[in-house]
């Protein structure tokens, strides 16, 4: 009984509990809305490269594929380091939050850009032939032909790498953003006590599993209608 | 045959090299108002390049292509629009999966020609029920048979009222039982008056509806005429060898 009520005392103590939970909670808002923000810019700017990357314009697509690349390749961590210490020196000095969406929508666009660009490419080139034969343009084929037929393709891996990349709304930590993580590491030094960082970790589950849930909706009814 | 109008489509002097390779090495071909023109011959001979070089999905190396006396490839020429004006038909159909059969058709009335929906579902019915298929405008692609789906694909180029129908291999992805609708429909639209270019294997169709047969090999048309001569009695010899061989 005393291993119990020991594990009981690291990880939920209830004056504990009771202390730091509106700190938990206020963290709780504080990821939410990064991650809103990052997953609506991050996939909007990455469709947007994409539909960009299909006019093949040689100059336009070397730079995506440069920027795709590098983004895709470097630690968000080691971006958001090298943004928020590095700006200042350029005369730009961003509050951490903005640091932490721009890095990781930026890092989304990278990866969503991919997802959606192999999206486009797997549709046959019947499709583009069949549309534009009958006088519709270059982006009138995409937005009615081409996209609608992609994208129903792109939802599982872009919603596996959305969850991915809004989990690392975590690494805000260590530059001060007040989320869950920097709540859960702060109330667990003044506290001394680890019942703060599992509470840290019940936040993630309670935002996140409906987030995975949400994902595997998504997936399973867009998958329905596949030819 | 009228004189005065300008052939709806008038190619002089047509090449096409991919790469290396020069695929159609000169070829000039009229096609009057509402002939029906038949082309055979072996695969790699450029048949289905000299089509799609007719609406510029592929872009010709040299010569001239003229829809009802406008030059199209001129720089001033609106490529969306002159598509607008040929209709073509794709041996793999090319639906819009995600799409029912009457959005098919429907899809270029509304953002090409920017009618209203109430006014292209109208004429995209009536274009489905020319190929038979009113019944099925709600149905998609995928739960329809090839016949029915190359038909639908049909009634898409119709709906647009083209000058000019190119069809490559309409029949040659269907199940030998399906063709017939098929063959029916274009015959249907040989009587209505519609000018068409017709790269085909079906031989018993030109023979009773084309109006000329070109035989192409090797990039050039070999010999041209009437379906009764080239298929009884064809003046070249290799014509003479492609029409023995497909009547093995």
């Amino acid at each position: 009984m005393a291993a119990w009520s020991r594990f009981v005392d690291t990880f939920f103590k209830w004056d504990v509990i009771e202390r730091y939970f509106p700190a938990i909670a206020k963290g709780m808002v504080v990821t939410i809305e990064v991650a809103v923000a990052v997953v609506i810019t991050g996939i909007l700017l990455g469709l947007a490269l994409a539909v960009l990357r299909s006019f093949r314009v040689r100059v336009v697509n070397a730079l995506i594929v440069i920027f795709v690349d590098v983004f895709r390749a470097l630690p968000p961590l080691v971006l958001i380091l090298l943004v928020f210490f590095g700006l200042p020196n350029l005369g730009v000095n961003l509050p951490s939050f903005l640091v932490l969406w721009l890095v990781l929508a930026l890092v989304l666009a990278a990866f969503a850009e991919e997802i959606f660009w192999a999206g486009i490419l797997s549709i046959p080139k019947g499709q583009w032939e069949a549309a534009r034969s009958t006088g519709l343009s270059s982006l009138g084929t995409l937005s009615y032909v081409i996209l609608p037929q992609a994208i129903r393709l792109t939802v599982p891996p872009l919603t596996n790498r959305t969850i991915a990349i809004t989990k690392n709304t975590a690494l805000g930590t260590v530059i001060g953003v007040a989320e869950i993580l920097n709540q859960a590491t702060t109330a667990q030094a003044f506290s001394g006590n680890a019942t703060p960082l599992m509470m840290g970790a019940i936040a993630y589950l309670i935002l996140f599993i409906p987030v995975v849930a949400l994902g595997r909706f998504l997936e399973t009814r867009f998958a329905w209608r596949r030819i | 045959m009228n004189e005065a109008r300008p052939p709806i489509l008038e190619i002089r002097g047509l090449r096409k090299t991919f790469g290396e390779v020069e695929v159609l090495r000169g070829i000039d071909l009229s096609v009057q108002a509402q002939e029906l023109v038949f082309v055979i011959g072996p695969s790699g001979s450029g048949k289905s390049t000299l089509l799609r070089c007719c609406n510029r999905l592929e872009e010709p190396s040299a010569g001239s292509i003229r829809i009802d006396g406008a030059d199209i490839m001129a720089p001033t020429t609106n490529v969306n629009a002159m598509r607008r004006q040929i209709g073509m038909v794709f041996q793999s159909f090319n639906l819009y999966p995600h799409m029912t059969a009457l959005r098919n058709v429907t899809l270029a009335l509304v953002k090409v020609l920017g009618k209203s929906r109430a006014e292209a579902d109208r004429i995209g019915l009536a274009a489905l029920d020319r190929v038979g298929l009113a019944d099925k405008s709600r149905s998609y692609p995928g739960e329809l048979s090839g016949g029915q789906q190359q038909r639908v694909a049909i009634a898409r180029a119709l709906a647009l009222e083209p000058k000019i129908m190119l069809f490559d291999e309409p029949t040659s992805a269907l199940d030998p039982e399906l063709v017939g609708s098929v063959l029916n429909v274009m015959r249907e639209l040989k009587r209505g008056g519609m000018t068409m270019l017709v790269v085909s294997h079906e031989m018993r169709f030109a023979r009773d509806a084309a109006d000329r047969v070109i035989f192409m090999d090797h990039g050039v048309i070999v010999e041209e005429g009437p379906p009764q001569r080239i298929f009884s009695t064809p003046s070249e010899p290799r014509t003479r060898a492609f029409i023995a061989e497909l009547s093995r």
